[in-house]
């Protein structure tokens, strides 16, 4: 598609279509972040002391930090003592036994949302364990799950009911320190999604959280942990949006995955948070560290992800293959639109024998938005016969965006074998022209074609959230022709 | 050694900047070579935490107190015979430790139109005519080397071609290292203009002698007014233990064609950064580079293109070895701007590693604000084609000559884009001194 500015006028007119607040009372501590605060957090929620010490540990290694400037974004400096670290709506010392006890506001919410809880539940046989804002309000199919010995519930209640488990796994992927954001994650984490599968297990349902943020000014820092023990087999799936507001929210979660032998874990990602305002102002800052090992031989992480919201996106879902064998994979759409700015890409380091790592990211960019894939393939020296496969297509839709590759390529093995490729297009008169002439009409026809260029990645998603992606691209880019 | 304190030993330097260069030096230089020291100990040497030296330690740089070479003049004509690829037959500047030796090279007669200047020469008889052309596209955006190229340049120099003139013998700078002394430095400037629909081929030879060990910091200026065709050869043949540090800057006006061949073979460090800006439509830039590491050896080159406005074409093609200990880094960026619709930029970097304590690090980027742009590129690093292999095994061929044949073969896929078939023979008579195995009598090119 050549410049049109009327088409560019109308894609950046777009407005965040689940734009809205919730009035909820909420426990909230005062902006602000010292020791004290993070012993209120771990005090608020009874944490074990093993907990507390390793978050200070955290908040120790994160003080002597620097925030990372090397990705291709640009924000204000950030304030971190006007971030309230806490947040939880009142209800939950009496927790809700089932959905009738839920607070109708807070269902309401869901339902503006579009997330028919108890009807998704029933419908789709999808768990939902629904975090809003920082803690869990409930979770339902646990019976089934634990019937088949799968342990599915939020951060805070594996700590109190199987802390050996977080104690044993919790950091062996991402440590505290790992990086600037991931240590202020250790030590301010609130809640997040806590996954055990044992040996043998294949889950009987796709695993699916919601995650939202609500509370004016109240930095979220989810912390998810999924083990899929030797043998096992998990699909969890993640799905956000945010209401509409000015001030800038920071995110920053942290997930991480334990793959021992023969065990397969997929991750799937939509993510929709609100992107700001036609200006660029407001949005989400969405600077998130997910990390899965596959620890075991033969093991499999596959990462899929549909990035359409955010203002700022810096996230780079990564696999560390130690087991020989072992497989990972990462599949990602990023959309961005008006002032979006989106840096994300993937790690894949191979460590062990014969690993394999396939990378497909897709990266289209409209009105005045910078997308850039960043990624890393590393293979050690041990990491006999690995392989890597790497492609990377941007589609620009205007002419004052911007596309941006960046790989990083690293080998010290003489069998390892690394292809990379990336190509940079738009969608062409002569498309467009084809589809017209077949009937279609303009927007009708960028929408195919740009849902053709992101099949391959749609194709990984679980079913149900594939046919939710779609939508959401076409929300996306809704009048981006006319 | 503990790395030497920068203000006191550079700033030293700097400070007698007046009494080591020639008296004849013009004011606007030496003002500009001043600020320039100020600057350069001010930022120092790069860092590894900086992006763009993520892959290149220059620690070995800054442990020593590096001091310019005295003039000698004790190289002989009979060690230049031996480095000019045979049947080559150009036209010559020899320079010794950096000091250009007159009596070895050889100018005359050169085409009207054509001025190839000394430096040094330049300063003292034509200081007007030299002033537009120092720092006209050379900048220290990536790195501060260029910026200590300024303040302590010692000698090299401007060859400009006037408007239509076309010089058909190829220019060869040959910079060699003559003083295996420890901590001995130089820093060549290259300036090559060529005006309206000019043309001239140049190459940049770096050669050593046994065991040198300098540190050569290279500045290269070349500006292609509308029209041009330049050829430029960089070829680096350095002796293992030396240091090599080469920043080329590159300006190219309207429809003119610039085209490099950068082959690395030598030096203990190596850093090149080719800067490319075409800055009118029409202009076009063709990168080829080979490099081979061994040893204890590292190479990284950066190539930048900069695609400022439309109907502009850049192609690149660079192939990396790396055996024994060697590290090979390679780092190739086109940035396509707003505006600049109907680029053309196509980039493709392949490693061959064959060593399993060798290493090849590969970052092509692209960084693109238009949508009616064909902008591709493509990196692999991996080893030799097994099946190849096999086959050529199975008609007879020892391992270690079918191995030649294929690596051999790898490079070619560059050195055969050069069009001084002298230059090219040569550089794979080079690359098979340093492989192992040999192709001789089992084919022939």
């Amino acid at each position: 598609m050549s410049t049109q500015p009327k088409d560019i006028e109308q894609l950046v007119k777009r407005d965040y279509k689940w734009g809205f607040s919730t009035d909820i009372d909420q426990d909230i501590l005062p902006p602000g972040l010292d020791e004290d605060v993070i012993r209120a957090i771990s005090r608020k929620k009874r944490e074990p002391q093993f907990m507390l010490d390793w978050r200070l540990a955290a908040y120790r290694d994160w003080l002597e930090m620097r925030e990372p400037n090397w990705a291709h974004v640009h924000y204000p400096k950030i304030d971190f003592q006007a971030i309230s670290y806490f947040a939880a709506p009142k209800s939950k010392d009496d927790a809700p036994q089932s959905l009738d006890e839920v607070d109708p506001k807070l269902l309401e919410t869901y339902e503006k949302l579009g997330i028919p809880l108890h009807e998704r539940a029933r419908l789709a046989g999808v768990a939902v364990d629904a975090v809003f804002d920082s803690v869990s309000v409930t979770t339902t199919f646990k019976e089934k799950l634990a019937e088949a010995g799968v342990i599915f519930c939020s951060f805070s209640e594996a700590l109190q009911n199987h802390p050996e488990l977080i104690e044993q796994y919790l950091g062996t992927v991402v440590p505290r320190n790992d990086n600037y954001f991931a240590a202020l994650n250790s030590a301010v984490f609130s809640d997040g999604s806590f996954v055990y599968v044992p040996r043998g297990v294949r889950c009987p349902m796709e695993l699916s959280t919601y995650f939202r943020i609500n509370a004016m000014d109240t930095g979220q820092f989810e912390r998810t942990l999924i083990i899929a023990e030797e043998g096992s087999h998990v699909s969890y799936l993640e799905g956000c949006t945010a209401p509409q507001r000015d001030e800038n929210q920071l995110h920053a979660a942290v997930v991480e995955l334990v793959a021992e032998k023969d065990a397969e874990i997929k991750y799937s990602t939509v993510q929709n948070w609100y992107p700001g305002d036609e200006e660029g102002k407001g949005g989400i800052y969405n600077f998130v560290t997910k990390r899965g090992e596959c620890r075991g031989d033969n093991s499999k992480i596959a990462w899929t992800q549909v990035e359409a919201g955010s203002a700022i996106t810096w996230k780079y879902p990564s696999c560390v293959l130690t087991g020989d064998n072992s497989v990972g994979e990462f599949y990602s759409v990023a959309v961005g639109n008006n002032f979006q700015q989106i840096d994300s890409g993937t790690k894949m380091i191979h460590v062990g024998r014969n690993t394999r790592s396939t990378i497909i990211s897709k990266g289209i960019s409209a009105g005045r938005a910078n997308n850039a894939y960043r990624g890393l393939v590393r293979m050690t020296p041990g990491a006999e016969n690995a392989r890597n496969y790497t492609q990377c297509d941007s589609l620009l839709l205007g002419s004052t965006c911007g596309a941006h590759t960046y790989p990083y390529i690293e080998s010290r093995n003489p069998s390892g074998q690394i292809e990379h490729e990336a190509t940079t297009s738009t969608v062409s008169d002569d498309q467009i022209f084809y589809l017209k002439q077949r009937g279609l009409s303009e927007e009708d026809a960028v929408n195919m074609i740009v849902n053709g260029f992101c099949k391959e990645v749609f194709g990984e998603l679980p079913m149900e959230f594939a046919t939710e992606a779609e939508a959401l691209l076409a929300v996306s880019l809704e009048g981006a022709v006319g | 050694m503990s790395a030497i304190s920068r203000d006191t030993h550079y700033g030293q330097q700097a400070e007698q900047l007046d009494e080591t260069l020639p008296g004849h030096l013009p004011q606007w230089l030496l003002e500009r070579r001043r600020a320039a020291a100020r600057r350069f100990v001010e930022t120092g040497f790069p860092d590894p935490r900086d992006e763009e030296w993520k892959y290149t330690n220059v620690r070995p740089l800054t442990t020593k107190a590096f001091a310019a070479a005295e003039r000698r003049d004790a190289l002989d004509a009979a060690t230049i015979a031996g480095h000019a690829p045979a049947g080559l037959e150009p036209i010559r500047l020899v320079f010794e430790d950096g000091h250009l030796r007159p009596d070895l090279s050889q100018l005359d007669p050169l085409p009207e139109g054509v001025q190839i200047h000394g430096l040094n020469d330049a300063l003292r008889e034509h200081p007007d005519f030299l002033q537009p052309h120092v720092d006209a596209v050379s900048h220290e955006r990536f790195s501060p080397f260029p910026t200590l190229n300024t303040a302590f340049m010692t000698d090299g120099v401007l060859i400009h071609l006037a408007r239509g003139v076309t010089l058909e013998r190829p220019l060869q700078l040959l910079l060699y290292g003559n003083d295996d002394s420890e901590a001995l430095w130089c820093h060549p400037r290259i300036l090559i203009v060529a005006e309206e629909q000019a043309a001239a081929t140049v190459l940049e030879h770096y050669v050593d002698a046994e065991g040198a060990r300098g540190f050569t910091n290279v500045v290269t200026e070349i500006v292609a007014q509308a029209g041009a065709r330049l050829q430029h050869y960089l070829l680096q043949e350095h002796s293992d233990t030396a240091y090599h540090v080469g920043n080329v800057f590159v300006r190219q006006h309207r429809d003119s064609v610039v085209t490099s061949h950068n082959v690395n073979m030598g030096g203990r460090l190596v850093r090149h950064d080719l800067n490319v800006d075409l800055i009118e439509p029409g202009a076009e830039i063709h990168l080829n580079g080979l490099f081979l590491v061994g040893g204890r050896q590292h190479a990284d080159t950066h190539t930048r293109v900069h695609h400022s406005v439309p109907h502009t074409r850049s192609h690149e093609e660079y192939r990396g070895i790396a055996q024994g200990h060697g590290r090979g880094v390679f780092k190739g960026r086109v940035l396509i701007e707003e505006g600049a619709q109907k680029t053309d930029a196509e980039q493709h970097s392949a490693n061959l590693l064959l060593s399993d304590k060798a290493e090849i690090d590969a970052k092509p980027e692209l960084e693109i604000y238009a949508d009616d742009v064909k902008a591709a590129h493509g990196a692999t690093v991996g080893q030799l084609d097994a099946e190849a292999l096999y086959y050529l095994t199975s008609r007879g061929i020892p391992r270690e000559t079918a191995r030649a044949m294929l690596v051999h073969a790898f490079a070619e896929q560059v050195l055969e884009r050069m069009s001084l078939e002298p230059v090219r023979e040569a550089m794979r008579d080079r690359l098979s001194r340093r492989l192992p195995g040999t192709i001789e009598g089992s084919i022939g090119y």
